[in-house]
């Protein structure tokens, strides 16, 4: 059997099995992070949150579900029919494939690749045609606006998050994930870089367009943003999408700071727990952290979230980025040296 | 085997997208086919061994270079039909260019010889655990060092004069001066009044900055 999965057919379907094991997971995942907002969220504003359909209304994301695909998907009659159809796909997807590379257990990833933080980068930074495609090809004056101003948000918060990724990889000296993860094997990097871990999550927040930097759907002055002709499935999508960014969010910020799948005591009762155990408790504290801070915080003004990228997190970033750099040289404790 | 299957599909799709950039009538479809022509380019990239290169394509070029583009391609105001009747007006001037451009490849290519130690270095392949990564970051910041930094210089340098022919008259528009709002105190803004009854408060004289 082991030999069968050497050949090339065996691989493409041992690839394919393995792609099927991390998706339906995910969109699992993806299904109850909606209902988990909505019950700590109801919690936290003293509501009770969805409660009707099913026990404790677990059934919800499937009625949910069931609700859009019966839906009309309504195409608008001055649209780009091609690219309005294919800007949902797009987010979706990429928000899919992303996870390819990463590791929820040490070796268990899809492709273990040397670059695979740069590849996250990569596909982050693709996100953002899902978004301009959206509110071009609507052809609406909301879904423009949402569009601009979701894509001048995104590139401005990434150029921050790759200094973090940078200060994150000069203390690793691998740009592999599973390496970035062994690296805190004696230290989690949140605490020796928690000013960067603190840039990362709030770049992490207006890099997934969530509250308070939901400025590109805000509701109360461009109606829904970028999304605003969208329907049906096509909107579920676009839904979908963005919980999956999400989690993924949360999984990279797990791996780079909070030690991924590593036990926080290295010591014997808590090293027999499995490592997929303590990489979704902490992937769920952090997304907690992401409903928590919804709803917590008024949304920003758009020049003040610019203001806070470019002014404030780029400098900041930069800043630690030479001095972690310079730390490390002076007493000799750069990595591959 | 089915790493030449994706090569073939990859560079079948890089050379139709190319040819779509030039041939598609809307700007923001030939944009988006240039994209797709940079994402195919990183696949060669990846199946060549160069990964470092493939990601760096994705992000530089793809996640922000195109990006830029986008934007003004979306907001230009394009008149579709204007584009189209010019074609024909300019059609004996961009024949003319690209026949000299044909030529000096052609030129090129005809004159092209592979260097001498070429094959010597198929001989001897990057040990197996030197990444790319590693092999490329230790060559450029060592023997290239000066070539690197004056790049960065050169890229400065254009930001620097980019930035001043938009920056317009500092005292001209609406600032927001965060540091002057923090600094304001209660007592210079407000006044408590116990009115009486029919006189009511007296309003100070407008000064000339409120004016």
């Amino acid at each position: 059997m082991m030999a069968f999965f050497d050949t090339d057919i065996g691989f493409v379907i041992l690839t394919l099995l393995k792609s099927l094991a991390l998706i339906v997971p995910l969109l699992i995942g993806v299904a109850y992070l909606t209902y988990a907002e909505r019950k700590v969220m109801g919690a936290i504003q003293l509501r009770k949150g969805p409660n009707v359909v099913g026990p404790f209304g677990l059934a919800q994301p499937f009625a949910d579900a069931l609700k859009m695909m019966f839906k009309e998907t309504i195409i608008p009659a001055g649209s780009d029919r091609i690219l309005f159809m294919m800007a949902p796909m797009i987010t979706f997807g990429l928000a899919v494939v992303a996870w390819a590379v990463i590791p929820v257990n040490d070796h268990w990833a899809i492709a273990n690749i040397n670059v695979g933080i740069l590849y996250l980068l990569a596909i982050s930074s693709l996100g953002v045609y899902g978004i301009i495609i959206a509110g071009w090809a609507s052809n609406s004056k909301y879904a423009f606006l949402g569009a601009l101003r979701s894509a001048a948000q995104m590139v401005s918060y990434e150029v921050s998050m790759g200094f973090v990724i940078v200060t994150v990889l000069i203390c690793v000296g691998s740009l592999n994930l599973n390496d970035i993860v062994m690296a805190q094997r004696h230290v989690w990097f949140a605490i020796p870089l928690f000013p960067m871990f603190v840039i990362f999550f709030i770049s992490g927040l207006a890099e997934t367009n969530r509250a308070p930097f939901d400025l590109a759907e805000g509701e109360t002055e461009i109606v829904a943003g970028f999304f605003v002709e969208y329907s049906a499935m096509s909107f579920a999508l676009f839904f979908l999408g963005e919980y999956a960014n999400m989690i993924l969010i949360s999984a990279t910020t797990t791996i780079l700071f909070l030690g991924g799948w590593l036990s926080p005591i290295p010591l014997a009762p808590f090293t027999w727990v499995p490592g997929v155990v303590w990489f979704l408790l902490k992937l769920f504290a952090c997304l907690f952290t992401f409903i928590w801070v919804r709803a917590t915080f008024p949304r920003y003004r758009y020049d003040q979230l610019m203001a806070l990228g470019w002014k404030v997190f780029l400098p900041l970033s930069l800043g630690y980025l030479v001095l972690v750099a310079g730390v490390l040289e002076v007493f000799g404790w750069l990595p591959n040296a | 085997m089915i790493a030449n299957i994706f090569f073939d599909i990859a560079s079948a799709i890089l050379l139709a997208s190319a040819v779509m950039v030039i041939s598609s009538r809307n700007p923001v479809h030939s944009v988006l086919f240039l994209i797709l022509a940079f994402i195919n380019a990183a696949v060669l990239f990846l199946m060549a061994g160069a990964e470092f290169l493939a990601m760096v394509l994705v992000i530089v070029y793809v996640g922000a270079v195109a990006v830029l583009f986008m934007f003004v391609v979306m907001m230009l105001d394009v008149d579709f039909v204007a584009l189209r009747e010019g074609v024909q007006r300019y059609a004996p001037v961009g024949l003319a260019v690209g026949v000299v451009l044909f030529g000096e490849l052609a030129f090129v290519a005809v004159n092209w010889t592979i260097a001498p130690g070429a094959t010597l270095l198929v001989l001897s392949p990057t040990p197996a655990d030197v990444t790319n990564t590693v092999a490329l970051g230790s060559l450029l910041y060592t023997k290239y060092i000066f070539l690197f930094q004056m790049s960065g210089a050169i890229l400065l340098v254009s930001m620097i004069g980019a930035i001043v022919l938009t920056l317009r008259d500092r005292n001209r528009g609406k600032r927001q001066d965060v540091s002057a709002q923090h600094a304001r105190v209660p007592a210079d803004t407000m006044r408590m009044v116990n009115a009486k009854l029919g006189e009511g408060a007296k309003l100070p004289e407008p000064t000339e900055e409120a004016l």
